[in-house]
């Protein structure tokens, strides 16, 4: 029962936060953000085996690969901007964690511009 | 074993806190400010391998390059 393990690690993670939140909210922050580290860790091996099973699915039934790739990445970067910005809110600085979301926001914009225009050339190729 | 990590840095918080109490008590502002600088410093060493194992583990799994 791994769901044990992380409540368990959040719990505690949240405790010892906020016995230092007064003294030294560095060190409480810091604490949030090695609980979120070690909790996706934990979870790693099962984020593989579900991208694994898309993967097959997605041979099988004969889908461009470069398509499943693109959102694997968009996947990544909006965990990896949401992570930082969280850590950034909880730490009292809003202005900073907009700013990497809005980072993030541009590079998925960047990563989804050639599905886009995929899209739109069958558009295109429909319309008369 | 990683969860003892959340452990070491809480207890590094909570024995710089004190430390911090009592050389501000005895009226040594300058060590106080010391010793929390390095101890935030030690943390950070800490907690920086553990980030770059995060940011390495989300490349690799979601074919980040």
């Amino acid at each position: 029962m791994e769901i044990i393990q992380i409540v368990s690690i959040g719990l505690i993670a949240s405790i010892l936060a906020v016995i230092l939140k007064d003294e030294r909210p560095e060190f409480s922050m810091i604490i949030g953000l090695l609980a979120g580290i070690i909790i996706f860790l934990l979870m790693i091996s099962k984020i593989q085996a579900v991208l694994e099973v898309f993967q097959t699915l997605s041979s099988k039934m004969n889908i461009d690969i470069l398509y499943l790739t693109t959102i694997f990445k968009i996947i990544g970067i909006a965990y990896l901007t949401e992570f930082g910005a969280q850590v950034c809110r909880d730490a009292g600085e809003g202005s900073i964690a907009s700013k990497i979301e809005f980072g993030g926001k541009i590079l998925i914009m960047i990563l989804a511009i050639p599905i886009l225009m995929a899209l739109l050339d069958l558009i295109i190729k429909i319309i008369p | 074993m990683d969860v003892g990590m959340i452990f070491k840095i809480a207890g590094i918080g909570i024995v710089v806190a004190v430390l911090n109490q009592v050389l501000k008590k005895t009226e040594r502002e300058e060590m106080a400010t010391m010793v929390t600088l390095t101890g935030i410093v030690v943390v950070l060493m800490m907690v920086i391998e553990m980030i770059g194992r995060l940011f390495e583990s989300v490349r690799t799994i979601f074919q980040l390059y």
